[in-house]
């Protein structure tokens, strides 16, 4: 088979991974030697016309797989033409591609051929032979294989920037009924293994240096590193009956339990040659979306998962707004809010205005009072927030607060955006997108 | 009015430097027009500014200002310069203005830095190297000295200008001259599937920054590049690496970089396979990767082939539904460790009539405590809260010890390892039984209740201390296991197993240290958990509370060698 032909397989095959970050890593450079680069930030080489960044060259090793799991076209009943890369086809690539600017490194997966432990020894040798013979310095991700021998996982966190294992479904009762080889609990226990040993060597490589300190910059080598920028894991939306509540909890205790830096959502999409087992639509995109924003209310905006669901109905969010708009809708008691008096925490739950704005805003009003236009040179959109805040110049008109049609006043709408009846002059409503796969 | 030149459009130290002396000249920035290389010229030229006075004190700025300033003086803004100045001057009366973001200068610079910052992100993103083979070696004969210098003018002459030569060698520019170079140059062959890159390679990038930030990022190409040869050409200006220095020259056009390259065909490849044309989300694409940046990225061409194709691949995709399994499927030929696990190793028949606490009596002891764990894991009707855990935590230690630890549930280290007391308060208990002079073979630890229970916070896991309901689920299990270890002394350490042992809620404070019996007979010893000890805020009583759990232990262990054994 032409190399061309396995890229296109392969690639093929690993594009319902979600993940493509390629930040938070340590940093280094090849003016000592090798080929590449990390310096904190990660990039998107390209964009693709699914709107997903493509920061590193994400392929499989094989896409044959012994496993027959119902949500994947790889799974071993399915009729996909399969390729395998070999170790060096896989290397030279990464390398070939990274010299020409086009990733930021390799994220390897691959189904399980023979067993667990075969399938990850390649995996490893693949890691190993970039760093190793190549003096590789971009980025690496493995996805790593939970029943693998702890020995070979603990060598593919020399080599790897970040390695992942995948929860796949929210549920541990939908991943049985339709992953049968796969187990939550191997899953988590995989997991927990991963956190004990970044900790470790983040623990080992912290009193190194000390050390070395301490002996003035003697000789000490610095101990290990363990996937220094941390583990992550990936849940499919949609392809099972668990509501947001369900999947916001489980992510919740992944992030609490595992330290994972990130947990990836992706809406089920239907595959080709797809199995009888699943829904044969696929769940609207903005489901996934409306997941990460809930997701980040509670990372980053002090909201319990408690607060995010109450925004919708029955356990499932608000599909037409976002979930912190959704959330003021239900409380409109605690609005409008003084953007010049208010604490922090509360600037927060204010729909449109971000947490860098809100550090902003703090800031600036020590030397200031601020009115409608200050908000808007900090490139706050004044047509969400007016019903939401008041400022030297403005107060929410009498009532509209309590007007039963405000959820149809601030509700986006394709086009122009009604404004007239908030604002005598407000702005035409930028999309706002979070930056879901370049910086974690 | 005054004119300030500047030697480049991104002379940042100039500017420094002039305006340092004019805010301490006190000259007003309405009076200054700032001449720049390649920016519009003013119609009408100024004096040069006044020398400052000579004990005039130097402008002082917040840390954040110098930064900031570097950004901004890369702006395309021809603006950029005078702004800077006003913002120089404003700062030396209003110390925290950088602060007020909603000042309009301050936002007006604000949106510049960031305007800039983003130009170097998408430069780091969008650069495509091409390679190029060259005839290498030793130049055979001297080499011209470099072309002149167009537009605009370096503020200095290359230091580098051999290598700069060198590079537009390579390129075919000097014999050829400006814009004729192409011919020259032949492109990698594609013969090899992969090609890498020959020793006599040269990767060279077309680029057009919408600011003036090549010299400024030229640094990072040469971090991420330092073992290859590259050069990078843009409309103004070129940066050319050897391996040692980064050296500028010149502006180019478009056709003196390489046409083409032998691994642009699989990175195209690659781009169309890894998009899902099942989400499609142009304007997501659009946001950041601007049409403005296509013309020079080779994946670019295929977008809108792969937009148009994609609604006919997806309606194919639903049209066609569930197939039918393959036939031929892939061969397993191992058994996952967890499916291993799942099997009994033994005694698999016997547990379906056998009652679970009877079995354990007959068992050996590690098969006793295999049978504990997975009678538990089998177990329909565990509490809701411990599908949040990774795993049970069962006891540790040998048959008929001299004593039998209780603790209350593991925490988050043992949660993670699976193992009892490994975790802060573990740690603290295994100092203490060491003082106490009990060796660590001559006891079991365990806890009441085996899952970890917890609250989820963002970050960390909270402890959340099982209720009488938690307590009471795994209690037989705790019984079963006092039945096969068959310790000398039971010491319950906290509330919650005395509770466990003893079938009711007691008062741990007014009972420790005393010898009772469980309602079986037999004899514990109840104590205080050590984690009590590590939220003791003050040093004072934290020493006296660990001096009287080292003493409750040795209490135990002495009484516990008075007895017969289990």
């Amino acid at each position: 088979m032409e190399l061309r032909e396995k890229l296109e397989i392969l690639a093929d095959a690993a594009k319902y991974d979600a993940s493509c970050a390629s930040s938070g890593t340590e940093k280094r450079d090849s003016r000592d030697g090798g080929l590449g680069s990390t310096e904190g930030m990660g990039i998107c080489h390209a964009y693709a016309p699914d709107g997903r960044c493509i920061s590193l060259l994400k392929v499989l090793l094989t896409n044959a797989c012994v496993f027959d799991c119902a949500y994947c076209i790889n799974r071993a009943s399915s009729n996909v033409r399969r390729a395998r890369f070999s170790v060096r086809e896989i290397v030279e690539l990464t390398l070939d591609f990274y010299r020409r600017n086009y990733i930021e490194g390799l994220f390897l997966s691959s189904g399980i051929i023979r067993s667990p432990d075969y399938t990850m020894e390649q995996l490893v040798r693949v890691a190993r032979e970039l760093r190793t013979t190549h003096g590789f310095k971009g980025y690496i991700h493995l996805k790593t294989i939970p029943d693998a021998d702890p020995a070979l996982l603990a060598e593919a966190g020399l080599y790897a920037d970040r390695l992942s294992i995948n929860v796949e479904l929210p549920d541990p009762g939908s991943l049985k009924a339709l992953a049968p080889e796969k187990d939550a609990g191997g899953i988590r226990l995989a997991m927990a293994g991963l956190r004990t040993r970044i900790d470790e060597a983040k623990a080992a490589r912290a009193e190194s240096a000390v050390t070395r300190v301490a002996m003035a910059g003697g000789r000490r080598a610095p101990a290990p590193r363990f996937a220094p920028a941390g583990q992550s894991t990936q849940m499919i939306v949609g392809a099972d009956a668990s509501t947001d509540a369900t999947i916001l909890d489980v992510s919740a205790n992944l992030y609490g339990s595992y330290r994972l830096k990130r947990v990836y959502f992706s809406a089920y999409s239907p595959i080709p040659d797809a199995a009888a087992a699943l829904p044969p639509a696929a769940p609207p995109l903005v489901r996934e979306h409306r997941l990460y924003q809930a997701d980040w209310l509670l990372r980053f905006y002090g909201f319990t998962a408690g607060e995010v669901i109450a925004g919708g109905e029955g356990g499932m969010l608000d599909l037409e707004v976002d979930p912190k708009l959704a959330w003021a809708l239900k409380h409109r008691a605690v609005f409008p809010v003084d953007v010049n008096r208010a604490d922090r925490e509360m600037l927060l739950r204010v729909p449109g205005l971000g947490a860098k704005t809100v550090d902003r805003i703090v800031a600036a009003r020590r030397v200031r009072s601020f009115r409608m236009a200050d908000l808007a040179r900090l490139r706050v959109s004044l047509r969400k927030v007016a019903p939401f805040v008041t400022a030297l110049d403005h107060h929410p008109r009498g009532g509209l607060l309590d007007r039963a049609d405000l959820r149809a006043l601030v509700v986006p709408r394709d086009g122009l955006a009604e404004r007239a009846s908030i604002l005598p002059a407000g702005l035409v409503a930028r999309p706002v997108q979070l930056p879901l796969f370049a910086h974690v | 009015m005054f004119s300030v030149p500047l030697a480049a459009p991104d002379d940042f130290e100039g500017w420094r430097e002039a305006s340092r002396a004019l805010v301490m000249a006190g000259v007003a920035p309405e009076a200054v027009e700032w001449l720049v290389e390649g920016d519009p010229v003013p119609l009408f030229g100024g004096a040069a500014p006044p020398a400052p006075p000579p004990d005039a004190p130097p402008p002082r700025v917040p840390r954040d200002f110098p930064e900031l300033a570097r950004l901004v003086a890369r702006h395309r803004d021809p603006a950029r310069f005078a702004l800077l100045h006003g913002l120089l001057h404003r700062l030396q009366r209003e110390r925290g203005l950088l602060e007020d973001a909603a000042d309009p200068m301050v936002a007006r610079a604000n949106a510049m830095a960031r305007a800039v910052r983003r130009d170097a992100h998408k430069m780091h993103a969008f650069v495509r190297f091409r390679e190029v083979r060259v005839e290498d070696g030793a130049p055979a004969a001297p080499l011209p000295p470099p072309p002149p210098v167009a537009v605009p003018a370096d503020p200095a002459p290359p230091r580098n200008a051999r290598a700069v030569a060198l590079a537009l060698r390579d390129l075919g520019r000097l014999e050829e001259g400006p814009g004729a170079g192409t011919a020259a140059l032949e492109a990698a062959p594609g013969a090899p599937p992969v090609p890498s890159p020959a020793p006599d390679s040269r990767f060279v990038a077309w680029f057009e920054p919408e600011h003036h930030i090549l010299r400024a990022e030229a640094g990072f190409f040469a971090r991420r590049f330092a073992m290859l040869r590259w050069s990078i050409l843009t409309p103004e200006i070129s940066a050319h690496w050897d391996g040692t220095e980064v050296a500028f020259g010149p502006g180019a056009r478009r056709a003196d970089a390489p046409s083409e390259d032998a691994a642009e065909g699989l990175w195209r490849a690659y781009f169309a396979s890894i998009f899902n044309p099942a989400r499609l989300k142009p304007d997501a694409m659009r946001a950041e990767m601007p049409k403005k940046y296509w013309r020079n990225l080779p994946e670019a061409q295929d977008i809108p082939r792969l937009m148009a194709e994609a609604p006919k691949r997806v309606a194919e995709m639903v049209a066609r539904g569930a197939t039918a399994p393959a036939g031929r499927r892939q061969r397993a030929v191992h058994v996952p460790a967890l499916a291993r696990d799942a099997q009994p190793a033994a005694a698999a028949g016997v547990e379906s009539v056998m009652p679970a606490d009877l079995l354990s009596e007959t068992l050996p002891f590690p098969e006793a405590q295999a049978a504990l764990r997975r009678d538990l894991l089998a177990r329909n009707d565990l509490p809701p809260w411990v599908a949040n855990a990774t795993q049970p935590v069962m006891g540790e230690g040998p048959q008929h010890p001299l004593l039998m630890f209780i603790g209350e549930q593991p925490g988050d280290e043992e949660d993670l390892k699976g193992q009892p007391f490994v975790g802060p308060a573990g740690r603290l208990w295994n100092k203490a039984l060491e003082e106490a002079g009990v060796a660590r073979d001559e006891a079991y630890v365990t806890n009441a209740v085996k899952h970890f229970k917890f609250t989820p916070t963002g970050k960390r896991r909270l402890h959340q201390s099982p209720d009488a309901g938690d307590i009471t689920f795994y209690r037989p299990f705790l019984l079963r296991e006092i039945g096969f270890v068959q310790p000398r002394l039971i010491v319950t350490l906290g509330a919650t197993a005395l509770r466990a042992v003893s079938g009711r809620a007691m008062p741990v404070t007014k009972l420790r240290g005393s010898l009772l019996r469980d309602p079986e007979g037999r004899p514990f010893y109840p104590t205080v958990h050590p984690s009590y000890l590590l939220r003791l805020p003050d040093p004072a009583s934290k020493a006296r509370e660990y001096d009287r759990f080292v003493e409750d232990l040795g209490q135990a262990a002495a009484t516990a060698r008075g007895l017969p054994s289990g």
